[in-house]
């Protein structure tokens, strides 16, 4: 079963994502590429629904729904990490305004 | 108001957040110890930050909450670039550690050119501790003892004594209360040396209303386990 590789692989990868603190500009990049990956895609399952249960037999699924499915908890599981590390970055960054913000007011009024 | 001369040295940095009710005393009795006090108001909508600076302190004021860890690694940035203090004190707003406790633990310091004093609320007398919260923070101690190889009795205790050499090893990045952990884990791997001096916690109405609820130990542990983990 090939799609039993593909996920857990890609379930694994995610396990990997959250414990490695990325760059933002790398994530970024990756987002736009599985954007401009997903917009043909998605234009072509809706024209012509037999691909999408075509691609499920490639990799050893028997719908094209279950395909589909399984592609929507992957990109969904992403776009929840993605979004956890932004957020991640940002607080780091405001933690490190507000404190110059406190050190640099204080150091006027004494001066 | 009398000063020692031996702690004209010494910063006290007192993390506040919305402790109008407290604030007020705890600076006024420090003052009476520590010529400097600096307290890093985190943020405070009830006008702590004006109280404590009228009690005498220096105030630094965060301009949104960032969490307790924050609010110190704010004043020990303050010690570091503005002041040449050699010690920095920890002391809670509250109004739970006593004053005498930091001025022996100063003195800890000095006498054996110690890097980090910790304090003890199990080895000294602490009063009226809630059966709950004793059970909790033994947890709390034996996971500090495995993960940050450190032989202590209390590690989520607000009162410390930092030289100005770790103060410039150990920078907290950690979120909400993860950060006293994270101060433990960092002595070692920095070389410090540290020693725990035994100390009293006065549990009064206020503070176990102000302090931390037990539930949240489930999220110091989930943002250290996380931490942990990411080792880059």
């Amino acid at each position: 079963m090939t799609i039993k590789v593909l996920l857990i692989g890609a379930t694994l990868v995610f396990g990997f994502m959250t414990l490695r603190e990325r760059r933002p500009a790398t994530n970024q990049a990756v987002r736009r590429i599985a954007l401009l990956l997903l917009v043909p895609v998605g234009l072509i399952a809706v024209a012509f629904p037999d691909t999408t249960v075509w691609a499920a037999h490639l990799v050893g699924v028997k719908r094209g729904t279950d395909l589909l499915l399984y592609i929507f908890v992957m990109t969904f599981l992403f776009t929840t990490l993605a979004s956890y590390q932004r957020l991640h970055h940002l607080e780091r960054q405001l933690v490190q305004l507000t404190r110059e913000l406190a050190l640099r007011h204080d150091h006027d009024a004494v001066r | 108001m009398k000063i020692d001369e031996t702690t004209d040295d010494v910063c006290v940095v007192v993390p506040v957040f919305n402790e109008a009710g407290a604030v007020a005393e705890v600076v006024t009795a420090l003052r009476e110890r520590f010529a400097h006090v600096v307290c890093v108001d985190d943020g405070s909508t009830d006008g702590s930050d004006q109280i404590a600076r009228a009690a005498g302190a220096t105030v630094l004021r965060h301009a949104i909450n960032q969490g307790q860890g924050a609010a110190l690694q704010t004043g020990f940035d303050h010690v570091l670039r503005y002041t040449d203090a050699s010690y920095a004190v920890t002391f809670d707003a509250d109004g739970q550690h006593v004053v005498d406790d930091a001025v022996r633990m100063v003195q800890a310091a000095r006498d054996g050119n110690i890097d980090v004093v910790l304090a003890s609320r199990f080895t000294g007398a602490s009063t009226d501790m809630p059966a709950a919260r004793r059970i909790v923070l033994k947890a709390g101690i034996r996971f500090t003892r495995w993960t940050a190889r450190l032989e202590v009795t209390d590690t989520h205790n607000g009162l410390r004594v930092l030289n100005r050499r770790a103060l410039g090893r150990i920078r907290l990045t950690m979120p909400r209360m993860a950060y006293a952990s994270e101060l433990l884990s960092a002595i070692v791997p920095n070389g410090l040396s540290y020693v725990e001096v035994p100390t009293t916690v006065n549990y009064t109405a206020y503070s176990v209303a102000k302090g931390q609820t037990n539930l949240n130990a489930v999220n110091i542990l989930f943002d250290l386990a996380v931490n942990r983990m990411r080792v880059t």
